[in-house]
């Protein structure tokens, strides 16, 4: 991995240490994006670590549960605010930290400053590398014909589009094709694809069917939750494509089962 | 036709739209032609962000100083010979139109398209008085024919296809030949401009909605690409514009700003093909226009929304781009939302003039993708509004009980990591185990809404946290 | 409906948290109706004459109408039958007062039958003088009134518009300056219309169709040079 810059916002003579927040589904349904990510940030000069946490609260927030998202951030914040920056794998997680905890705290002047302090710090990870630490490319191949999937709220809270496209197209061996519609909601939407199922179905049943056309063999995006909610849909639809996150792919860990396929052996 | 509120029954209309093939072909098109359409118009002008950020100061302005700009407005367009009344509720507003027809002793008014109209429930109330209400829009004529209402606020007939159209005029326009040729759209746009224009010239009463009101002059801003509208308000005795609040502004130039905006969100045009002002009734030397010129301005609601988060929904210049890019509006279609207003907007605006007791699926059925947000040309905030009404359902103890209990049990798991940590552990490599040798499940307890429709990935086993913290431990012992 | 409209000024006020008489606001908002302040202004039509002009030909076209440019009044009786004549159309149009229209040589084509008032829906063809084009978009500006009965711009088939080289602006927001010119402060003539091409629907299948209600075809004679 290379980098055109040194990182600008980092004190000098230590490398940045991340905070690593690895997302509630990372966390219990994919670890190897944990791991992936932790390597994407190490290998940029990052001193990582993982500290103790659970959920951003974006559930709570976005269920209109106020009060119960105000604990999650607190938690949050108090986990993560001694380190330089809070990097997550998720354009949702990061958005809900980055973009929505101060208002959590909106009438407290001083839990406000400590919020919107926190905020400062939070970054989507390929976003991170890319802006922040100025990474151009990645030592990692991948054999395959790759879609990529512009995930909501990493698009539109947090801008992220052109940094995955770009370090993806660093990827040796790695041919970019794009699909219809890739900035099209997959129709996850957190509790919304339990709470209306059948309109969620119908939503990424036409973007399952735009990764089809599109001619690849991977499909990849930068959030688990539209990961999981397309690869359930490829699969139950009997699609032989290939469902992983970014930053496998980033990381050169692609070889490894993609989600939902069974372990060899 | 009234619309009779099936808002509470969003899952149910929602599957009923998934499984109707007509409606599913029609609404394959709403994305594909608006969205490119409103891209390509706003990529051929520099500024547009720019007028965006101008359209929402003006609007956040106008809404600010909303009780002066209406004085303002009601004092100008009674210098200019017109009439202005306030109308606190739909029954209020339905009187006032109703007792202008009836001293104009009325028989048919034509009707330029009109939400609002359809929000007081217009023509049903004027049938009933014995006063024949045209539709003159054509989408609006479909679906009056139908007795149906709007499934799109600019597109009303969006989920409609030319062989459903074709049928209609076949059975309602009876002295026409029954052998004449209707298989192309042409030959039904020009059997029903000859069919209107006799209503247009038969007309007593013509009742337009308004894009803007300009508060400078007393003026009634109305655009249309059919040009029914201008027909509507000029040929008449009397021009009734139906309009709420919100659609003050202070100035012509502000008014402009916005013009800029709609028809580039709306329908990808720089500008709709007609735009008119009007200002008053006849005058003196004109050979033509309306004699009476009345605005009805409706409260209906509104007046309360201008305290608090709500007010930025009052923003809305009602261009349609929120449904237009939004995927579950192309899911499911306009009817589904179950009342006036559907899609962002609806999913904002609804609660809000209904109630969130019977209004409180539609921010519900929201993934939160903010599409809508980042069209929307006076930049309202729809997903946070939404949210919004999330909050006051939760708050009221609306939401339902499955969900509710969901919350509360991951909640309370999950604000205790000591607690938590060890449970995802232990359930993450069950989960595992069971899944393992296939990768995934096809179904899962508890999970129904998920696997009926998609595969659920099997975990890896042990949590990230745990595996990280092992791995960190290891390392320690080996470097020492 | 007094009660109402006290009922609702005072619910807005309520919501507001405003007594209307305050005296901040009440400066602002008169300011504001006072000055005007224009925005953001395209840069697109912001052009010298002739490219102003050119701009605004280019667009009524892409907004689907058609035009002749014309060097002077002298030649619209022509181009009129010319346009007539190549769509079988009868010799006979309806117009207003306008003196601009009413000066032209109609003498030169006898065979066109001018009649003056406004429509009752029973004439094909129709002809106006703009007030104003605007080549930011390609609209023509027309005003109530009997030179120019608003009528005419409605129920014909056909829309012939007469505008003035030298009365194409860039923006919407010159025109508005020259009717205030014209007009006074804070008044408009009974309707001021803007068109922009010919009537049009796309409500059945999203499929775009010219001729809805109103005109079918919008045809543009532009007379002169801007300079």
């Amino acid at each position: 991995m290379t980098s055109s810059s040194a990182p600008s916002s980092s004190p000098s003579h230590r490398p940045p240490r991340v905070g690593l927040f690895c997302t509630c589904l990372v966390d219990t349904i994919r670890p190897s994006v944990g791991f992936a990510a932790a390597k994407l940030l190490a290998e940029a000069g990052c001193e990582v670590d993982v500290p103790r946490q659970t959920c951003c609260g974006q559930p709570a927030f976005n269920s209109g549960d106020r009060a119960t998202a105000r604990v999650f951030a607190e938690q949050t914040i108090a986990a993560f605010e001694s380190f330089d920056y809070v990097v997550a794998p998720s354009g949702s997680c990061a958005g809900m930290m980055k973009a929505h905890y101060p208002e959590l705290f909106a009438g407290e002047p001083d839990a406000m400053i400590r919020a919107e302090r926190f905020c400062a710090k939070v970054f989507e990870l390929v976003s991170f590398l890319v802006d922040v630490l100025g990474v151009t490319r990645v030592c990692a191949r991948y054999d395959g014909v790759v879609t990529y999937h512009d995930s909501c709220s990493g698009l539109r809270e947090l801008k992220v589009r052109d940094q995955p496209r770009a370090l993806l197209a660093s990827v040796e061996g790695l041919t970019l094709n794009e699909m219809a519609d890739a900035d099209t909601c997959c129709g996850f939407g957190g509790t919304f694809c339990v709470k209306y199922p059948a309109i969620s179905d119908a939503i990424v049943g036409k973007k399952a069917s735009n990764i089809a056309a599109s001619g690849a063999d991977t499909l990849v995006a930068g959030d688990l939750g539209c990961l999981m909610n397309m690869a359930g849909k490829l699969q139950r639809e009997g699609q032989d494509i290939a469902v992983r996150h970014v930053a496998e792919v980033l990381a050169g860990m692609g070889d490894q089962p993609a989600i939902g396929v069974a372990r060899k052996g | 036709m009234t619309v009779a509120i099936t808002s509470p029954h969003l899952k149910e209309n929602a599957a009923e739209a998934l499984k109707d093939a007509q409606l599913q072909e029609a609404l394959a098109k709403v994305g594909p032609g608006f969205i490119g359409k409103r891209r390509a118009a706003a990529d051929k002008m520099p500024e547009f962000e720019a007028l965006r950020d101008s359209a929402r100061d003006i609007k956040t302005h106008t809404l600010a100083h909303l009780d002066l700009y209406l004085e303002q407005f009601e004092e100008k367009v009674r210098a200019a010979g017109g009439h202005v009344h306030f109308a606190v509720d739909a029954a209020d507003a339905r009187a006032i139109i109703t007792d202008i027809c009836k001293r104009l002793g009325a028989r048919t008014v034509t009707k330029g398209k009109s939400m609002i109209s359809e929000e007081i429930g217009l023509n049903d109330h004027l049938e009933a008085q014995g006063i024949l209400p045209v539709e003159t829009d054509l989408g609006e004529y479909l679906i009056q024919i139908r007795h149906e209402t709007p499934s799109h606020i600019i597109a009303p007939a969006i989920h409609l296809n030319k062989r459903q159209v074709e049928a209609d005029f076949r059975r309602v326009h009876t002295d026409l030949p029954a052998d004449r040729d209707l298989t192309e759209p042409t030959a039904l746009l020009a059997e029903a401009r000859g069919e209107l224009r006799q209503k247009f010239l038969m007309a007593d009463v013509g009742i337009t909605g308004a894009n803007f009101l300009i508060a400078e002059t007393g003026t009634s801003v109305l655009v249309t690409n059919e040009g029914n509208g201008d027909l509507t308000q000029t040929l008449p005795k009397a021009h009734i514009v139906l309009a709420s609040l919100e659609k003050l502004v202070p100035t012509l130039e502000d008014a402009t700003q916005l013009l800029r905006v709609l028809a580039r969100s709306a329908t990808g045009q720089d500008m709709s093909v007609y735009t008119s002002f009007s200002t008053g009734p006849r005058r003196a030397d004109d050979p033509d226009g309306p004699g009476e010129y009345h605005v009805v301005l409706l409260d209906n609601g509104r007046s309360a929304m201008l305290q608090g988060d709500l007010r930025e929904m009052l923003r809305c210049i009602r261009c349609g781009a929120c449904m237009n890019h939004c995927p579950v509006y192309h899911a499911i279609g306009g009817h589904a939302y179950g009342w006036v207003y559907p899609g962002p907007m609806g999913a904002v605006l609804t609660p809000s003039l209904i109630g969130v007791e019977k209004g409180a699926n539609l921010p519900n059925a929201s993934t939160f993708c903010g599409r809508c947000e980042e069209v929307c040309p006076v930049r309202i905030p729809l997903p946070k509004l939404m949210r919004h009404w999330r909050e006051k359902e939760f708050e009221r103890h609306l939401t339902p009980a499955p969900q509710r209990y969901g919350l509360k049990v991951w909640g309370f798991l999950a604000t205790r990591g000591w607690l938590y940590r060890p449970a995802t552990r232990l359930a993450m490599k069950a989960l595992a185990l069971l899944g393992g040798t296939r990768g995934r499940f096809s179904s899962l307890p508890l999970a129904g809404g998920w696997t009926r429709y998609r595969d659920f990935p099997a975990p890896e086993g042990d949590t990230f946290q745990a595996q990280w913290r092992a791995r960190k431990a290891s390392n320690r012992s080996t470097a020492a | 409906m007094t009660g109402s409209r006290e009922t609702v000024l005072a619910s807005v006020r309520r919501a507001l948290g405003v007594t209307s008489r305050e005296a901040p606001r009440r400066q602002e908002v008169a300011d504001r109706l006072k000055g005007h302040p224009a925005g953001v202004i395209p840069a697109r039509g912001q052009l010298p004459p002739s490219e102003r002009i050119a701009l605004f030909k280019d667009m009524v076209l892409a907004a689907a109408a058609s035009l002749d440019h014309l060097p002077s009044m002298d030649e619209v009786p022509g181009a009129i039958a010319a346009y007539l004549r190549a769509r079988n159309l009868p010799s006979s149009l309806l117009r207003g007062t306008d003196p601009r229209l009413a000066d032209l040589p109609w003498h030169k084509e006898p065979q066109l039958d001018v009649w003056i008032g406004a429509s009752d829906g029973h004439q094909l063809v129709g002809l106006s003088h703009a007030f104003a084009g605007i080549a930011e978009s390609g609209t023509v500006v027309l005003l109530s009134g009997q030179d120019n009965p608003t009528t005419l711009n409605f129920l014909p088939d056909h829309h012939l518009v007469v505008v003035d080289a030298r009365e194409v602006d860039g923006d919407y927001e010159t025109v508005w300056t020259r009717i205030r010119a014209r007009f006074g402060e804070g008044a408009l003539p009974r309707a001021v219309n803007w068109v922009t091409g010919p009537s049009r629907s796309a409500d059945i299948e999203q499929t775009l169709l010219l001729g809805a209600h109103g005109p079918r075809s919008l045809h543009i004679l532009l007379v002169g040079t801007a300079d």
